[in-house]
């Protein structure tokens, strides 16, 4: 009973229908109701994509556009990338930083490259930001850009081995595009945004298309030979053993970008340069090193050692924390990442990850767990 | 031929005698998804019915396994940490976690048969 009243609240991506149709386990998520899984199952649909691709219904994401004269320097003031420095059509991963330097949500942050949009950027940020970076940003840059939120757009991600050849069927100028970069194309005719990125670790693309040509589309794309449909419980699994961040888990606003091992998102100009919210502390840690570093770990035994599994060192004190952590399919065997004291922070630590009250034996590792595979021509 | 009987968290427990053979059901396992790990009990461990014996864990999540009756367990099955997926393809057979000698055959009583459970399953699907 209570599933089904919290069900009725939950918003609906325009896939909800299609969804249905191919047999998803629908869970609340970020205030969506959205597919955990479909019948292949979490572990075959994340091999899946590493293997030929995997079609992803990521409409929960924020989108919007920001528009203003100087829009680039406008938004420079809330993020430590170098967004002057972008090129048309081209896409760069960045965060909103409180005053003390602590990640509000990451992004994604295009500057369009088509004619009529020479004073835009492209928003893309986590669902269950959205409503408080578009207030954020709309309210922190009043008078200098102008938030139009885009609600109404799915946003379906297309990720794999077999991704380029895939929806190079429909748009023939996807092949040749650059890993984070961006065009407005034709896709049967509606016209799409297309992205070069994802959050798999694979070359892919993320397709941003008006709500009512979704379905659609997503029929089409899933039509092709390899490609199947990809739920959320994937997601995770795929993005964890890409080291990559989940904003929520392994960063949010107690955790600065040196603290999360992503000093490479601010750019050398912005270092020089400082003007960010939380410069100083952030271009202090960059040059005196953080207290904590987030690291990959590897229990090295079987069992997988999930978020909030404290770590310890080899005398039992507490080191840190496991902020995401489960099996990996590819790696075939657990994988985790999380915060250690700096002291810790060197690939090959042992460390060791209390389970169930056991202290099981893991080490630092090196992220990736599995290398990154991005298109770069 | 035991019988077998069923618990509101899905686990199965088969009885012979004074011992009983305790896995997760078909429902289970469909639930989990893809199971990665198991930890089976040891031999000589004391459960009490309901509390934790072993454990789960699919792609996603950790999950308890309890045992449906008191008592001492008799054998952990070995094979299943080294194939955790045999949970998968035979949740009511091959994969069975642990042998049990039961303490009291009276909680048995307080447990489903197959035709109860059946009808449970069939409501939380509804």
């Amino acid at each position: 009973m209570a599933d089904n009243q919290l069900a009725e609240n939950l918003k609906t991506t325009p896939l909800e229908a299609l969804h249905i149709a191919l047999g998803a386990k629908m869970v609340p998520f970020a205030g969506y109701n959205m597919p955990v899984q479909y019948p292949l199952g979490v572990l075959k649909e994340h091999l899946h994509t590493r293997d030929q691709a995997g079609l992803f219904d990521v409409s929960h994401m924020g989108q919007a556009v920001l528009r203003g004269a100087d829009v680039a320097a406008a938004m420079e003031t809330l993020v430590p990338g170098d967004l002057k420095g972008l090129a048309a059509g081209q896409i760069r991963y960045t965060v909103l930083l409180n005053q003390q330097g602590g990640i509000i949500d990451d992004l994604m942050v295009t500057r369009p490259g088509e004619p009529g949009m020479e004073d835009a950027l492209v928003l893309v940020v986590n669902a269950a930001c959205k409503d408080a970076d578009f207030a954020h940003i709309a309210a922190s840059l009043r008078g200098r850009a102008v938030l139009t939120r885009d609600d109404q757009a799915a946003l379906l991600a297309l990720q794999g081995p077999a991704a380029a050849t895939t929806l190079a069927h429909f748009i023939p100028a996807a092949a040749a595009m650059g890993f984070m970069t961006s065009l407005v194309d034709n896709f049967s005719g509606t016209a799409v945004r297309l992205f070069r990125s994802g959050y798999t670790g694979e070359d892919g693309f993320e397709i941003s298309a008006p709500a009512a040509a979704a379905e659609a589309l997503a029929k089409a794309l899933l039509a092709r030979p390899g490609v199947q449909p990809i739920g959320l419980g994937a997601r995770d699994s795929l993005r964890l053993e890409a080291g990559l961040c989940l904003y929520g888990s392994d960063i949010d606003t107690t955790t600065t970008p040196s603290e999360a091992a992503l000093n490479w998102v601010i750019g050398a100009r912005r270092r020089a340069e400082g003007g960010f919210p939380g410069a100083a502390k952030i271009l202090d840690q960059i040059k005196a090193g953080a207290a904590k570093k987030r690291v990959g770990i590897k229990p090295l035994g079987r069992a997988p050692a999930r978020a909030h599994t404290e770590i310890q060192n080899e005398k039992g004190d507490k080191i840190g924390e496991i902020t995401s952590g489960g099996f990996g399919p590819s790696v075939n065997g657990p994988v985790a990442m999380g915060y250690v004291d700096s002291a810790y922070a060197k690939t090959g630590t042992k460390i060791s990850l209390l389970v169930r009250g056991q202290p099981l034996p893991g080490e630092v590792a090196a992220l990736p767990f599995v290398p990154h595979r991005y298109f770069k021509p | 031929m035991g019988q077998k009987r069923f618990t509101k968290d899905h686990e199965w427990i088969k009885v012979e005698g004074q011992s009983g053979t305790v896995g997760i059901t078909q429902f289970a396992q469909g639930q989990l998804g893809d199971i990665v790990f198991v930890e089976v009990p040891t031999a000589g461990k004391v459960v009490k019915a309901g509390g934790e014996a072993a454990v789960v864990e699919s792609v996603k999540a950790a999950s308890e396994v309890y045992s449906p009756v008191s008592g001492t367990v008799k054998e952990g099955n070995a094979a299943l940490p080294l194939a955790p997926e045999t949970v998968n393809s035979d949740p009511e057979g091959a994969g069975w976690f642990f042998k049990i000698e039961i303490a009291d055959a009276k909680e048995l009583d307080g447990l489903m048969d197959q035709a109860a459970y059946d009808k449970f399953v069939a409501e939380l699907s509804a």
